[in-house]
């Protein structure tokens, strides 16, 4: 195994989870497509901390940190999406225009 | 068979098994779908992860991402009533500048890794026990654990706090 492969990997899923934050007007598949990119730096974390052979763990440290704060930004962001779609009836983040100049 | 062509073959299978997950939730017509293929996504780091010596955070991952958070978002689906069936409105009229974008990210990325990397092998010490990442935390990364914590507190309250119905109305 070498470092590089799991760095292409983990490129491969940022790039589409930007593909997804800019592409979707929904907001829960934004969402999602977060989650994703979120995943991709989990999986650089832990490969560099096997790679530098960390004595300390620092690269599964903070995988498991990172974890601890998507799952906050989720129940942030879904109550934030729930309170959108009960008084715009609507979830399309283009919609939200209401800070438009 | 060899130790490394076989860790190799895994790698390719999940590796495939996790880019054509992520390609189908951001392209789906149908949420509830991509919901779904976002935990084949997750589950594929979750082997990673175990390929790479770190099974306390594969376990995790597959603990709260895929036990929790994809929980959440099927319940976010549900509530918000876009979750059924396929729908057309779900994307931008035209997203090629955000394919663009992507294959830009990507190329910059990947080939910055491996022009830097080569192919510089991962040596195979021993994988790092469960032990020493809880010593790690409350010794070393004692303060950005309860950082963290504190921040999980403030969501839950603010999630609470969000999604009340508002007594006054």
């Amino acid at each position: 195994m070498t470092i590089a492969q799991f760095l292409v990997l983990s490129a491969a899923m940022f790039s589409i989870g930007i593909y997804g934050v800019l592409a979707r007007r929904n907001a829960v598949l934004v969402l999602l497509s977060v989650e994703l990119m979120l995943a991709a730096v989990n999986i650089n974390f832990v490969a560099f901390g096997r790679h530098m052979a960390d004595p300390i763990a620092g690269g599964q440290v903070f995988a498991l940190f990172v974890i601890t704060v998507a799952a906050a930004e989720v129940g942030i962001g879904l109550a934030i999406v729930l309170l959108i779609f009960r008084n715009r009836a609507s979830a399309n983040i283009d919609e939200l225009d209401a800070l438009k100049w | 068979m060899d130790l490394g062509l076989a860790q190799n073959w895994f790698f390719l299978v999940i590796g495939l098994l996790m880019v054509v997950s992520s390609l189908v939730v951001v392209t789906s017509r149908n949420v509830m779908h991509a919901a779904l293929m976002l935990v084949a996504a997750l589950g594929g780091s979750a082997g990673i992860f175990i390929l790479l010596g770190a099974e306390f955070v594969a376990a995790v991952v597959v603990l709260v991402y895929i036990g929790a958070i994809i929980v959440l978002f099927l319940f976010g689906v549900m509530i918000t009533r876009v979750g059924v069936g396929r729908s057309n409105t779900l994307d931008h009229p035209n997203s090629w500048p955000a394919a663009v974008i992507a294959i830009a990210t990507f190329s910059v990325l990947a080939g910055s890794a491996v022009a830097f990397f080569g192919d510089e092998k991962i040596d195979r010490i021993a994988a790092v026990r469960t032990s020493d990442i809880g010593t790690s935390i409350f010794d070393r990364f004692v303060v950005p654990f309860e950082v963290v914590s504190f921040v999980l507190l403030a969501a839950l309250i603010g999630g609470i706090v969000l999604a009340r119905k508002d007594p006054e109305s």
